[in-house]
């Protein structure tokens, strides 16, 4: 092997690369907060009385869950100017990773729902709790807790997915390393730091979906 | 304890039923079911597994549509609109057999839940009321453990405290005592027994024949999904006029 490694690219970019670090978490975060509103509303509206509403979710789950996220972001930042919605590209790469990540949820947390004993459900109805009230304050949490590691997961490929908003130049950590590589040209040594940035943010993530569930979810079960 | 066995006219009757029948798609679960509770009556539902005891005092509160004949509950009929369904279920109270405490609450906020978020009472004010009914069910020391922390019994007594906050003016019971440990049976019928002498109307499905003898006016025996026979329960044991509760009486006396 006659390469030689040069950091000094890598080095200098540094602080460019650090503050990216926060457009990937702000990516992250956004899409996160989209995907469990879409989750959370998703599950509701799939056992809707409303028929073509049920519908809507289920094609909804499929369309996004059989398609690449690459061509479904390409699709929102392209397809919607076209209907009047023009959007930068770093909104733009939030919708899309709530979405993408919102499908996943909704199966994930219907999931959890499922497991929930109709005991439950009839325990709240019965005491003369409206049936959103029961989802709310009834199923919801145990629901939640019962599927909090997939969450997890799924949420932690999110983050790692927001490498892709590179593709409409979102700002984020990926698109800065292809800034320096391309006027550097030392691939190896920059996509070698930044596989090490996306580590420690998936640590992150993992530490801080782990607080959550201490805080959240330790009341205890038999 | 009145010991009549005449029920009062619909009219002054807290619970009526009548003419009530429901099918579970081909299977009929109930046929033409006429019952009528009085206020402060307690009455005892036996009968074998499958004989549809379950299901008639899960239609009182509409956990379960029944298809065709009348349920009023204090004078309100239940229909099929969200509202009137609400309404009874305000007033009704339901005790299951699995307790179905909130896993996630507290002994102190699965009492205060329904009462906050129901009858819109303040949290002060559902505190207290619960508070109150958890003292009245022994298990005040407990409010803030979570239910897995509780024994069966205990949560049983919980769950009935947890009714109660909602102010019902009837009870059902669907089998209380049957998901627990033997020890802790008394426990639970004791709170019921004292939850009967203070003149609450119930009705409760159970096998516990000590506490049918002691607590009821009338006890009612069901087979495949029919009301068979009723009587006192002087009379419902001692001179079972059907071959039906006869063998059933058979059955479970030499078990119990």
């Amino acid at each position: 092997m006659n390469y030689k490694l040069d950091f000094t690219p890598v080095l200098d970019g540094l602080p460019s690369l650090l503050t990216a670090c926060l457009g990937t978490f702000a990516l992250a975060i956004g899409g996160m907060i989209l995907a469990i509103i879409i989750g959370i509303g998703g599950v509701m509206l799939r056992d809707s009385k409303i028929a073509p509403i049920r519908w809507f979710i289920k094609s909804f789950v499929e369309v996004i869950r059989n398609t690449p996220f690459l061509v479904q972001i390409y699709f929102i930042y392209f397809a919607l100017p076209l209907a009047g919605l023009r959007l930068d590209p770093t909104p733009t790469a939030i919708i899309a990773l709530g979405i993408n990540g919102g499908a996943y949820a909704i199966e994930i947390i219907r999931g959890g729902v499922q497991s929930i004993s109709r005991g439950q459900i009839e325990a709240g109805l019965a005491l003369g709790l409206h049936k959103t009230q029961v989802f709310r304050l009834i199923v919801l949490k145990p629901a939640l807790r019962a599927i909090f590691p997939s969450l997890t997961s799924q949420f932690v490929l999110l983050t790692l997915t927001t490498s892709i908003a590179s593709a409409i130049s979102a700002y984020e950590l990926t698109s800065v390393a292809q800034q320096i590589e391309t006027s550097s040209f030392r691939s190896f040594e920059v996509y070698g730091v930044v596989t090490v940035f996306y580590l420690v943010i998936s640590w992150l993530m993992m530490r801080a979906f782990g607080m959550i569930s201490t805080r959240y979810f330790s009341y205890p079960v038999k | 304890m009145t010991g009549q066995s005449s029920p009062a006219a619909t009219a002054a009757a807290m619970i009526s039923m009548v003419g009530v029948e429901k099918w579970y798609g081909d299977f009929k679960a109930l046929t033409d079911i006429d019952l009528s509770v009085r206020t402060g009556e307690k009455i005892v539902l036996c009968g074998p597994s499958g004989s549809g005891k379950s299901t008639l005092i899960r239609c009182i509160n509409h956990l379960e549509a029944y298809q065709k004949g009348e349920i009023r509950v204090d004078g309100i009929l239940l229909g099929d609109s969200a509202r009137t369904i609400d309404a009874i279920r305000r007033e009704v109270g339901m005790v299951f057999q699995q307790f179905n405490l909130f896993p996630h609450m507290t002994v102190l906020e699965n009492c205060m839940l329904a009462p906050m978020r129901s009858l819109r009472a303040s949290k002060a004010e559902a505190e207290a009321t619960a508070r109150k009914l958890l003292a009245r069910v022994k298990i005040l020391e407990q409010a803030d453990k979570y239910p897995a922390q509780l024994s069966g019994g205990q949560q049983q007594r919980v769950a009935i405290a947890r009714a109660l906050c909602m102010q019902p003016k009837v009870m059902l019971f669907d089998e209380p005592t049957s998901a627990l440990d033997p020890e802790m049976v008394k426990e639970v019928l004791d709170t019921m027994i004292g939850l009967a002498e203070e003149g609450m109307t119930m009705i409760c499905v159970t096998h516990e024949m000590g506490f049918a003898r002691q607590v009821a006016d009338r006890v009612i025996f069901m087979a495949s999904g029919a009301i068979v026979e009723e009587a006192p329960p002087a009379e419902f044991f001692t001179r079972p006029r059907h071959e039906r509760t006869r063998a059933f009486l058979g059955e479970i006396l030499r078990t119990h």
